[in-house]
């Protein structure tokens, strides 16, 4: 699985931080998230997909193959 | 539109009819300016994350809730971006996953000395005034640096301000009082700093990144935010549980972390209480599914019964903790989602999970039809609830 992640659209909810802990954090100054991994185990494979679903702002993607 | 006094935690009942007809209807609003209704989930999360569409108020063809609306810049909820992020990115630090999780032990400690006084104290006793309203007051006006006791005067304010059915006037008034208030005490944050919100707003303010007005709107939107709709998810939520027993034996006998999260989910879900409806408007035409929105059409998204589409939830109007109900909308969806939603589901776990642990025999004092419920605000809830033990 691959990952991508745009800072620009973000809005800082942190729901991904919530839903894949291993794969994203949030940046100190203004909770922007940020990516840990882009090619994270498949064993994150489902935490990666809610955190995609929950965002509000759509800037997760992800592909697998 | 009023929920049926019948059944106090459904959507209106017209809604559910409009949903099962077509996800998206035309609809005659108060001014007599007409809009697309959206009532289905899907369609409405799409919508509500299409850029667009605005949440500019001033924008001609934006469905107004109220004459009085947009008169006064509250924080950055009605304008778009650039604009919206540049303001909204300078409070996100605060809400922070990390920085909200730290301050539980705080929160915990807040709610266990309420049940502590309210035990000690009389009864019956309302559940509102005790405890809904002062758990979420007390955290955020720690978090901003406001005095807690200031409370008398914001939380009436704020009570206005979210009010529809008042004349625009008084409403316009309480949102004036609110800005003021806020404008002073970032004054004298400029002098005094302390480790809060305000503070940091205040040095915005010195730095030339932010007007001392635009300050004061985001302060008054954290304030009323803060702490208005997490007392309705507190009292609404315990109602809702005492007449579903079942369920909430379930978040009493319960002390996985994972269990109460996922209650607090389904609760939001299930009682929606910002149910007024995401308000837009398109900014170029707009296909979704078989219809059109035209440039310049008002689009009216009421999640509360976005979140009952049996396409998104199995028997949605089943109040179900157990059930993953974590892509809900009841804090909205798109860049306008709430901010402060870390915090609100952080308290909520806090309250639900010791709540009802340390008064087992928490029950109402009155009949649930002597309930005034708040069919006339942008938020819904009890303006009472008497309980007992």
């Amino acid at each position: 699985m691959k990952v991508l992640l745009d800072q620009d659209k973000c809005v800082a909810s942190g729901q991904c931080v919530v839903a894949a802990e291993a794969v994203f954090d949030q940046r100190d100054e203004d909770g922007v998230a940020l990516l840990l991994t882009d090619e994270p185990p498949d064993d994150q494979a489902g935490d990666v997909k809610q955190a995609a679903a929950v965002c509000p702002a759509r800037a997760i993607r992800y592909t697998t193959d | 539109m009023a929920r049926d006094a019948r059944c106090p935690f459904d959507p209106p009942p017209p809604l559910h009819d409009l949903q099962q007809q077509a996800p998206l209807t035309r609809v005659r609003i108060w001014d007599g300016t007409e809009h697309w209704l959206v009532t289905r989930y899907e369609e409405q999360r799409e919508l509500l994350a299409d850029p667009r569409l605005s949440s500019d108020v001033h924008r001609a063809g934006y469905p107004r809730t109220a004459a009085a609306s947009g008169t006064t810049r509250v924080g950055f909820i009605l304008m778009d971006d650039p604009e919206h992020a540049r303001l909204r990115r300078l409070v996100t630090a605060p809400f922070m996953i990390r920085r909200i999780r730290a301050m539980r032990p705080a929160v915990q400690r807040i709610v266990d000395e309420l049940i502590d006084a309210l035990l000690a104290g009389p009864k019956p006793v309302d559940l509102v005034e005790a405890f809904a309203l002062p758990v979420p007051s007390l955290v955020i006006c720690d978090l901003l640096g406001v005095p807690y006791a200031d409370h008398d005067f914001f939380q009436a304010n704020s009570k206005n301000l979210i009010r529809v059915s008042i004349p625009a006037q008084q409403r316009g008034e309480a949102v004036r009082n609110l800005h003021d208030y806020l404008a002073a005490l970032l004054l004298k944050k400029a002098g005094q700093p302390g480790d809060d919100v305000l503070t940091r707003l205040a040095r915005d303010v010195e730095n030339g990144e932010l007007t001392a007005d635009d300050a004061a709107g985001i302060g008054v939107l954290l304030l009323v935010a803060g702490h208005e709709t997490t007392a309705n998810m507190i009292a609404l939520g315990t109602l809702a549980l005492l007449e579903n027993p079942h369920q909430l034996d379930l978040l009493r006998n319960s002390d996985d972390p994972a269990m109460v999260s996922a209650a607090v989910e389904e609760l939001l879900r299930y009682l929606n209480i910002t149910h007024n409806g995401r308000r837009r408007v398109a900014l170029e035409d707009i296909r979704i599914g078989e219809t059109l929105i035209r440039a310049g059409e008002g689009v009216i998204c009421p999640t509360d019964i976005g979140n009952r589409d049996p396409r998104a939830f199995d028997h949605p109007d089943d109040l179900d903790l157990g059930r993953d109900a974590r892509h809900h909308t009841a804090f909205g969806f798109g860049v306008h989602q709430c901010l402060g939603q870390p915090l609100a589901r952080m308290e909520l776990q806090v309250v639900y999970s010791t709540l009802y642990r340390r008064i087992p025999t928490l029950r109402l004092a009155t009949g649930v039809e002597d309930l005034p419920f708040k069919h006339d605000g942008a938020v819904y809830g009890v303006y009472e609830l008497p309980v007992t033990w």
